[in-house]
């Protein structure tokens, strides 16, 4: 198999059992306390990590970089979970990691930064990333960091990547009502987003770690300042949702009046 | 001056898909509270004649095309010049369009080609002081926004199934074609086909008229100490045959099939819903031995009616989101109610 230069991009969101409640700052909507709010790498990010990792394994001579945007001290503290699971070199921007900064600014920073990555062979690149992210959600950041590195062969919600014998992709995307659109692509340059796909979380290996932290913490040293002007959005409120539902429990039903209830419900 | 551009692709047969028509929708009526705005459409196919000519009689002015063998198939680098050469033939200010899984992947590249910006998911489009105005979710369906841009050309994707279709009639579209150039290069890429569990196999259904969530409970230990999966298999798939109910599940059920243990076998990521699954719109649904908190609830953030079936009657689950919670043991209801529901399949 060839060998891949693979770049993930991931971003830090809450840890998502954490209560989130948004408040306005001078620079907009944020979240209370965000900076004490325990974080994670983007659930989604992960999954292109993880299959990058296990691209890189099965292809010799491949490389994988990890290209975050968060504050500082936030990346750090989430490297030291993430650098277990799968060889990587660092690539880290410090600025804001708020779901409310705007897409087209990260993007931008995250395009440059790729740019100055020294040695990287665009003719070996695949670009992954999540297809969407737990903060702004929205999944247009990738599409927007292909376009600046010139990459038009893109795909989303990818769920699996096969590498044929003869260079060229499979990709397995979902589309909707539960199917998938499978896609051969000559070969990289070629851009992933990625859903969930098919692989479990790689199991902590300290060596694994050890050898990634070696790198991260210089590269976490030279992170450049990234500010995200986030020029012509403007947010007129951010709210949560209010509707709180008065439920009817009901204890005292045998199995089944509760099915007859729920069969009526249904046919309703 | 506004002009506001539908943009959305034909379907394989020709037709438009009802989230075209709720994107239609949701630019008439932004179209409508913009002072001197124009309302044009485009369509991308392999051919759009017919499907312009089914909404011919909306307000729209204009229609725009970009047709051809190469653009009937859902491929980034063609779409991307195709909707790329119809905004510019346009002189689109506002893009609406479908979020699709077609247009989600490529009209955010076209945003950055043309110096635009984009905004996806998107729930409701109105106007403020004569602005447009979005609204989308953040933090995973967990706080809803309202915002503004002052960029053009703005990108919207309408999330299918937050707006109602529009009823426009057919009649005769004048479509004026517009060329796309195609690189060699945009060919790299070859669409082979799309891979689906068998008809009967499938648990996934976004038109079904009710939710069915299975959580982790399932696979647990029940009262007499032993696991009962194949029960807990044969029981869900009997109720989603019988009630066509669609599949979603909790993120730990899916991840325990993930890790390679014989449970729920039909069970996959994509039936997976939450924090980090999807957030399905029904009209209906039934979450059964669920547990958990706000990270899990937000998988039915879009569901109408709610009940629950669950041992505790503390789920955080149910307790406030759901409409109803049954305290019970969800084999014996589910079992109870596949009888009832087998008995008279009609009135489903």
């Amino acid at each position: 198999m060839n060998a891949f230069h693979i770049i993930v991009c991931g971003g830090l969101v809450p840890d998502p059992l954490q209560t989130l409640e948004p408040v306005t700052a001078t620079t907009g909507p944020t979240l209370r306390n965000e900076m004490l709010l325990p974080a994670i790498l983007d659930p989604w990010a992960s999954h292109a990590l993880y299959e990058a990792g296990h691209l890189a394994r099965n292809a010799p001579g491949s490389k994988v970089w990890l290209v975050s945007l968060g504050p500082k001290a936030k990346l750090q503290q989430v490297m030291m979970t993430v650098a277990q699971k799968v060889p990587f070199e660092l690539v880290a921007l410090d600025g804001p990691a708020s779901g409310f900064t705007e897409a087209a600014d990260v993007a931008a920073a995250l395009a440059e930064s790729i740019q100055t990555i020294p040695g990287l062979d665009k003719s070996k690149l695949l670009l992954f990333g999540g297809w969407e992210s737990a903060s702004r959600g929205a999944g247009v950041t990738m599409q927007m960091v292909g376009e600046r590195l010139d990459i038009t062969d893109q795909f989303q919600g990818v769920d699996q990547l096969i590498v044929n014998a003869d260079g060229s992709l499979e990709i397995l995307e979902r589309i909707e009502g539960g199917k998938h659109q499978v896609s051969k692509c000559a070969g990289p340059p070629a851009l992933l987003g990625w859903a969930t796909g098919n692989l479990p979380e790689p199991k902590n290996n300290p060596q694994t770690g050890m050898t990634n932290m070696r790198a991260l913490m210089p590269a976490l040293q030279k992170a450049r300042l990234t500010k995200l002007a986030g020029e012509g959005l403007l947010f007129m409120g951010v709210t949560l949702p209010k509707e709180l539902r008065a439920t009817r429990i009901v204890k005292d039903k045998s199995p089944a009046e509760i099915a007859e209830e729920i069969a009526q419900w249904i046919k309703k | 001056m506004e002009t506001i551009l539908l943009l959305a692709h034909v379907e394989a047969d020709g037709s438009l898909a009802k989230s075209a028509r709720e994107a239609l929708r949701a630019a008439r009526a932004l179209n409508k509270t913009i002072a001197a705005s124009n309302l044009f459409v485009a369509l991308v196919g392999q051919s759009v004649q017919a499907a312009a000519d089914s909404i011919a009689a909306c307000p729209a002015t204009k229609y725009f095309g970009a047709v051809g063998a190469e653009l009937g198939h859902s491929r980034y680098a063609t779409d991307a010049a195709a909707a790329q050469a119809l905004c510019k033939a346009a002189q689109a200010t506002i893009i609406v369009a479908p979020a699709t899984s077609r247009w989600n992947r490529v009209l955010p590249g076209v945003a950055q080609r043309l110096g635009g910006r984009v905004d996806s998911h998107l729930t409701g489009i109105g106007a403020a002081a004569g602005k447009p105005t979005v609204s989308r979710w953040y933090y995973r369906q967990r706080m809803e926004a309202t915002l503004t841009r002052m960029q053009r050309p703005w990108f919207m994707l309408i999330d299918p199934g937050s707006q109602t279709a529009c009823d426009c009639g057919a009649g005769a579209a004048a479509v004026e074609l517009v060329p796309v150039n195609l690189a060699e290069a945009s060919r790299r890429t070859t669409v082979i086909g799309i891979r689906q569990p068998k008809a009967d196999a499938q648990t996934i259904r976004p038109d079904a008229h009710l939710l069915f969530v299975a959580g982790a409970g399932w696979t647990k230990k029940q009262a007499d100490g032993q696991t009962h999966v194949p029960e807990a298999e044969k029981l869900i798939l009997d109720f989603l045959k019988v009630t066509r109910a669609s599949l979603g599940s909790s993120k730990s059920l899916v991840d325990l099939g993930g890790e390679g243990q014989a449970v729920l076998p039909f069970l996959s990521h994509l039936n997976q819903i939450g924090q980090t699954g999807a957030t399905p719109r029904h009209p209906k649904g039934l979450s059964t031995c669920c547990h958990g908190e706000e990270p899990h609830t937000v998988g039915w953030r879009f569901i109408g009616q709610r009940r629950a079936i669950s041992l505790d009657p503390n789920c955080g689950w149910a307790r406030g989101k759901a409409d109803v919670l049954y305290v019970a043991d969800a084999f014996a209801v589910i079992s109870k109610a596949n009888e009832l529901l087998a008995a008279n399949p009609s009135e489903i």
